[in-house]
């Protein structure tokens, strides 16, 4: 008796570009409906979310063939431990974001349509099991994110908004090229299939399928704002509203889920020529991406831009970590969901700053007196202790386990180095920004207190970090388990492959 | 014969577009992206091989040995792309468009305003 096909992972993709469609209808039709109808499609995208963790702790790796198409030859959705985790996270921002934009969305037309279309794009990404697809869905999530930026946009925005587009479109032909150079040596894009014929390679078609390694890895260091190519970011995010910047926090996450899964499941192969490839190089990165982002945080004069360095230093704590090993990559993968919760919230809290300093907004400097000082400050010490990675919240313990997990590596006094003088920049940092905002004050509170839709959202972000932090022991376990899985990438290609599609004769009884 | 023109194209196609990418006027840039995705298509498109005459399905004449048929995937992936890079650049020109007005010029240089040039409304 063949067990069914899990519909269930085709939902997280499914359900956001159905919500879509539905809400351009509703904008048209009952424009009040149209907040209640994209919340109540996010919230069962998060409750189907955590449901498939729950699924993914089995360890078993789910598969959905897409047109019952036997797998390297058709569409595959591969569900393993870390596509539900990404999931689960996409889920939890999305829902802070959404309810912090809720009072944004009548400002320019068709917003909850296209943050739907953004998650269909980013569930995709996660959920897709091969290289062209990832590219489809990179675009799907792309393209909604330039309507997002840019939405009720004007002036410097545009052309911040501009650079974003033209610097992603070069990425999507690199993206392209380096994919039909691995379709044009192995003759397959899946993942798993990747997997197997890479390593048994010739050796001519292996130097094309190494630089083909090494453009995919352009292309996500892009996404993930790595240091030569990440220079967009802080402008990019600095132009945009809160809730899609706080939205924007997993973006960066993508890339770095993405150089992930290529560089373990696809070329992680022990015995491959291709294991490790490329590694050396992403370490140093990280590390330049680290400095550079702390350097940056100390030298900027605005707040929304130090939350933008802040995302830089984690890309580059993440991307580093992941190079070093089992233990690394697990504690990596515990700080990533943490960093994106806690950037999430401080891009939150830097606008609800800066809508509070009238003229001023988040610049520097002596402005007038906030609105809700007490309130405000204490959310702000929150975010700051979250972001820098200090006790008692779950940042620390992230990277407590990525340094414990580094001990074994060869540079990894380097990467020490880079992670407890970040923190230590960070705070620096933070604190100079928080006293420059807060005590420095001259003249009469002008702004309005914070937004209950914020609120809500901060109420969303905390409940998720207390729970990263109460939980941390299953929490680290979960990670753990998810970069044990990513060592085993032939576990993960016989999962695929070997998965029967329905036999005509199942399929076609009613 | 053909391979080396076709590969020749490919190479001036991208060190066009990789040329006006790198200008700092809006338009040149769309252009020059508009120009690396023809590249990027072509490139693709002779992944699945140069052949000659070669149908890409299965068809009643032809020997059912790969020999006799071109690859059908590179062309179903070059669709997917073009028709993408073409949404894009749509996308990108009404962005220019709108800034060329708001801005009052179509320099695409945050940095540098001096190069920014009021154009006719």
């Amino acid at each position: 008796m063949m067990p069914a096909p899990d519909h269930w992972l085709v939902v997280p993709i499914v359900l956001p570009m159905l919500a879509a469609a539905l809400l351009l209808l509703v904008e048209r039709i009952r424009p009040a409906w149209q907040a209640p109808v994209s919340l109540a499609a996010t919230v069962a995208l998060a409750a189907l979310a955590f449901r498939l963790v729950a699924l993914a702790d089995t360890d078993r790796i789910g598969v959905y063939l897409l047109g019952n198409w036997q797998a390297p030859f058709g569409i595959v959705l591969v569900l393993d431990r870390l596509a539900a985790l990404m999931l689960s996270l996409t889920a939890v921002i999305a829902l802070a974001s959404l309810a912090a934009a809720l009072r944004l969305a009548g400002r320019g037309p068709h917003f909850h349509a296209f943050f739907q279309l953004q998650l269909a794009g980013l569930n995709g990404a996660f959920l897709t099991g091969d290289v062209f697809n990832l590219f489809v869905f990179f675009e799907v999530l792309l393209i909604a994110s330039y309507a997002l930026l840019l939405h009720h946009a004007a002036g410097r925005t545009l052309r911040v908004g501009l650079h974003y587009v033209v610097i992603n479109l070069i990425g999507a032909s690199l993206f392209l090229i380096a994919a039909s150079l691995l379709y044009g040596v192995a003759g397959t894009l899946n993942f798993a299939d990747l997997a197997i014929k890479l390593p048994a390679l010739p050796d001519w078609d292996a130097g094309l399928a190494r630089a083909a390694a090494l453009l995919l890895l352009v292309v996500f260091g892009i996404k993930a704002a790595l240091l030569p190519l990440g220079f967009w970011l802080p402008a990019t995010y600095g132009a945009t509203s809160g809730p899609v910047a706080a939205l924007f926090a997993i973006m960066t996450k993508v890339g770095i889920y993405a150089i992930v899964r290529v560089s373990f499941t696809v070329f992680g192969g022990s015995d491959s020529w291709l294991a490790g490839w490329g590694q050396p190089a992403l370490f140093a990165l990280g590390l330049l991406t680290i400095a550079f982002g702390a350097m940056g945080a100390l030298a900027t004069k605005r707040l929304i831009a130090l939350v933008s360095y802040l995302v830089l230093i984690s890309s580059g704590t993440l991307i580093a970590a992941s190079t070093l090993g089992q233990a690394a990559l697990g504690g990596a993968l515990y700080y990533l969901v943490h960093t994106t919760l806690a950037v999430a919230s401080l891009f939150l809290i830097a606008h609800a700053i800066a809508d509070q300093r009238g003229p001023r907004t988040d610049r520097f400097g002596s402005g007038p007196q906030l609105v809700q000082p007490t309130l405000l400050g204490l959310l702000f010490l929150i975010g700051a202790i979250a972001a820098a990675g200090l006790p008692p919240l779950s940042g620390f313990v992230g990277k407590v386990l990525m340094l414990q997990g580094s001990g074994q590596a060869p540079f990894a006094a380097w990467f020490w180095a880079g992670v407890l003088g970040s923190g230590l920049l960070a705070t620096f940092a933070l604190a100079r920004a928080g006293g420059s905002v807060f005590w420095k004050t001259q003249g009469e509170a002008v702004g309005l207190p914070m937004p209950i839709g914020d609120r809500t959202a901060l109420a969303v972000l905390a409940i998720a970090g207390l729970f990263w932090i109460a939980g941390a022991g299953s929490a680290a376990r979960y990670t753990s388990a998810t970069a044990q899985q990513l060592a085993q990438p032939r576990v993960y290609a016989n999962a695929v492959l070997g998965y029967a599609p329905v036999p005509p004769e199942a399929a076609s009884a009613p | 014969m053909t391979e080396w023109f076709y590969a020749s194209a490919i190479g001036v196609f991208t060190a066009c577009g990789v040329w006006l990418v790198m200008r700092a006027r809006t338009f040149d840039v769309v252009l020059g992206l508009a120009i690396f995705s023809y590249a990027v298509n072509m490139f693709i498109f002779v992944m699945g091989r140069l052949s000659y005459g070669a149908p890409a399905i299965l068809s009643p004449g032809a020997p059912a040995t790969l020999a006799h048929y071109a690859d059908p995937l590179p062309q179903a992936l070059v669709l997917t792309a073009i028709v993408i890079s073409f949404a894009m650049t749509a996308l990108v020109l009404a962005l220019a468009l709108k800034g060329r007005f708001v801005n009052g010029g179509d320099a695409c240089d945050a940095e540098d305003e001096t190069i920014v040039e009021e154009l006719p409304r």
